[in-house]
């Protein structure tokens, strides 16, 4: 019986031809690093690159100038961040306020109103252009515009509530108002985006799982919780996901309607507002990094928290 | 897409990304195009309006980039922080980041080139200014702004509630507002800023006038003085009282400015540089009613800042240096100086001020105001330390709780603790 061996490797560069140059043979021999290779350069010089430099600053006392000589101070930055229960602690809980609230009524208006829009009717379009009409916008715009609508003494918010007989309030104005009323002008903003995730996913669904659950009986309802909501939990996850991070590093409109700082209270200021205050204003860099990886930390885990309940509920 | 044509897109893209880096050679060395960065200003609208003539004279170009404040102090942050050689000639505020440019070495040393030109005549600018952009002994700035505090008011009003006359003192002003405010439903009788670190600049006047001042002469923090707790209490509870309902405490001058000139307030103590927007009928609904007086005295007298709002300088590593200079010489030099005081920018130099000419385009009642303010004047109207935008929001804490009816002595309290701590960690 002849020994069975195995088939013998074929030698390095053999399928090409014996007479291509040395060049040709190596690149060929690498072509899968060469064609990677120029992604990789990019996510070198584009991410890793500043954020391991953004990690190197944090553990610098570097201020006034990112040129001028700074000491190397370990992680003395990070214990004076943690222990700031002035500025850094307040921005976090802020961080999260603003996201868990304007993330939570996104999700629940954009799911009503991608229901309604799933199926067809009458003049579909326009309503869908009208409502989508917020996402186009430019932040900037809509917090100059907001503004307008929310002065104390010549906005239209105000005026709508005296004619309902309500006295005027002080919205963007107000110390313990300006949090809540920036949330409003997000939601307003950015629940076009969640509609449109939505309703991607909803009409991305069979029908025939609908109509078995009508023919056994179901209410509407118990279609949406028993057979809507379960096939499209996917899509939300991902609708979360892409908001919720979005959330988190809102900057525009909290600048463009209460400028730096957040307020003279620092009543909007959260984790992007503060360290951006920190850079550009105080020219800290050091602390300015630190809270930055801090605030990446946040992202970080939060989005692995959300994707590792999604593998969850694929299972 | 077939291969040959892949190869061929390829190849006009490498092709035209080095005939643009071909185009971006020319940034080495001299230059005949001179970039000038400028912020949104009256002096910055007029001086674009006489580059024209600047370039027919000397043959170069000038490339000017014109931001708002706040964007203009970011772009310096990025791009003089990376030793970036593309801003030539840079606006600035010599009392807010000058001492931090200087230290950092961003400013070229402009000592030789302004004392050895003839014409340019750096005698001729006053003391002040001149010493707020010079670090260690050196020019390093060229002033071109001043800023005086007057009151804005509006004659109808006062006139209507039988005042004759603005107020001479600060008792008299708040008598005034007071009486306005009752006599017309929806005016407010006073607004000023409001914000935090806004409103330090136009409360020194009322600090200084009250008889105290952000630092001592020991160099110790001083905003819990007697004097300054007054004050604090004064401006906050002006505003509290008399100022426009609902209040925000994030106003700088433009939202102020509008709500004065929107005819919704009766006094408005402001910089007259910013004159402008309240007499220009374009932007004013109160341009025939406006009128300006003096600041109004305190328990030690009337003490408005006198001060060099902006600057020009020349970025350390811009290598077109000798160029920039022309410009500058040009832009600070005694013909166009007069002209911008004559278009409304109180200039730095003494022979615009002694020129009748100079203050002649003045409203003759903020000529008046001026002449009280030069007289009287504080050279400064913030902290005069490094890390200007900290001490300013520290120092302004006490004005935002006194409007908003905290107790400003405690407030005082807590910000002297905080600034001399602040102070400590600066002279370290």
């Amino acid at each position: 019986m002849p020994a069975v061996t195995a088939p013998e490797r074929a030698p390095r560069g053999a399928s090409v031809m014996p007479d291509t140059p040395g060049w040709a043979r190596w690149a060929n021999d690498h072509r899968k690093w060469l064609f990677a290779a120029p992604a990789m350069a990019f996510v070198a010089v584009l991410i890793i690159f500043p954020l391991a430099w953004t990690v190197y600053l944090s553990l610098t006392d570097s201020a006034g100038s990112v040129r001028a000589e700074s000491e190397f101070i370990g992680f003395r930055n990070y214990v004076d961040v943690l222990s700031d229960t002035d500025r850094f602690w307040p921005a976090v809980a802020r961080t999260g306020a603003f996201t868990g609230v304007a993330l939570f009524f996104e999700v629940v208006l954009g799911m009503a109103i991608a229901l309604l829009l799933w199926r067809p009717f009458r003049g579909e379009k326009w309503v869908r252009v009208a409502i989508l009409l917020p996402l186009v916008a430019t932040p900037v715009a809509v917090g100059m515009m907001w503004r307008l609508i929310f002065d104390p003494n010549i906005g239209l918010a105000n005026q709508a509530l005296g004619w309902i007989g309500i006295g005027p309030q002080p919205w963007l104005a107000g110390q313990h108002t300006a949090l809540p009323t920036t949330i409003f002008i997000d939601i307003w903003q950015w629940t076009p985006m969640v509609v449109l995730i939505l309703l991607a996913g909803l009409t991305s669904l069979s029908d025939e799982p609908q109509e078995a659950a009508m023919i056994d009986g179901a209410s509407a309802w118990q279609r949406f919780r028993h057979v809507t909501l379960p096939l499209l939990m996917p899509t939300v996850i991902v609708a979360i996901l892409l908001r919720g991070i979005d959330a988190l590093k809102t900057f525009d409109i909290l600048y463009a309607t209460k400028g730096r700082g957040g307020g003279s209270f620092h009543e909007v200021e959260t984790l992007n507002v503060y360290a951006y205050g920190l850079s550009f204003d105080y020219n800290e860099y050091g602390l300015s990094s630190t809270v930055l990886i801090l605030f990446f930390l946040i992202i970080i885990g939060s989005m692995w928290a959300l994707t590792a309940r999604r593998k969850g509920a694929d299972r | 897409m077939g291969r040959r044509s892949i190869i061929g897109t390829s190849a006009a893209v490498v092709a035209a990304m080095a005939l643009s880096a071909c185009g971006g050679g020319a940034d080495s060395g001299s230059s005949d195009t001179v970039r000038v960065t400028l912020v949104n200003h009256v002096w910055t609208e007029n001086i674009r309006k006489a580059l024209p003539e600047f370039e027919q004279q000397t043959g170069l170009k000038v490339e000017v980039t014109q931001l708002g404040e706040d964007q203009l102090s970011d772009q310096y942050n990025v791009k003089l922080n990376a030793g970036a050689d593309d801003i030539d000639v840079m606006m600035y505020r010599p009392l807010q980041e000058g001492q931090l440019f200087a230290k950092n070495k961003y400013l070229a040393d402009l000592t030789e080139r302004a004392k050895e030109s003839a014409d340019f005549d750096l005698g001729d600018f006053q003391a002040a200014p001149l010493g707020a952009t010079t670090y260690e002994e050196k020019v390093v700035g060229i002033p071109i702004i001043t800023e005086q505090q007057v009151l804005y008011y509006r004659k109808d009003l006062l006139e209507k509630s039988g005042f004759s006359a603005p107020p001479k003192t600060l008792d008299e002003l708040k008598t005034q507002a007071a009486k306005i405010e009752a006599d017309n439903p929806g005016v407010a009788g006073f607004v000023a800023r409001t914000g935090k670190a806004a409103a330090v600049t136009q409360f020194s006047s009322f600090l200084f006038s009250f008889g105290g001042d952000f630092v001592d002469e020991a160099g110790k923090s001083a905003v819990n003085s007697e004097a300054a707790k007054q004050a604090y209490a004064y401006y906050g509870g002006l505003l509290r009282e008399h100022g426009p309902a609902n209040i925000s405490t994030d106003m700088s001058w433009s939202e102020a400015m509008a709500i004065f000139t929107q005819g919704q307030a009766a006094f408005y103590p402001e910089a007259n540089s910013l004159y402008k927007n309240a007499t220009d009928p374009a932007k004013s609904k109160v341009s025939e009613t406006v009128g300006f007086a003096p600041f109004p005295a305190g328990p030690d007298g009337s003490k408005p800042y006198n001060v060099p709002s902006w600057g020009l300088a020349i970025n350390d590593a811009s290598k077109n240096q000798s160029n920039a200079w022309k410009f500058i010489e040009w832009a600070a030099g005694k013909e166009q100086t007069l002209e911008h005081q004559k278009a409304g920018t109180p200039g730095a130099r003494t022979s615009v001020w002694e020129n009748p000419e100079g203050i002649a385009t003045y409203p003759a009642d903020m000529a008046d105001a001026i002449t009280v303010s030069l007289a009287n004047g504080v050279g400064h109207d913030r902290p005069l330390v490094e890390r200007v935008a900290q001490a300013r929001e520290i120092v302004g804490q006490p004005i935002v709780d006194a409007i908003t009816g905290k107790d400003a002595a405690a407030s005082a309290d807590a910000a002297h603790e905080a600034f001399q701590k602040f102070l400590d960690d600066e002279a370290r």
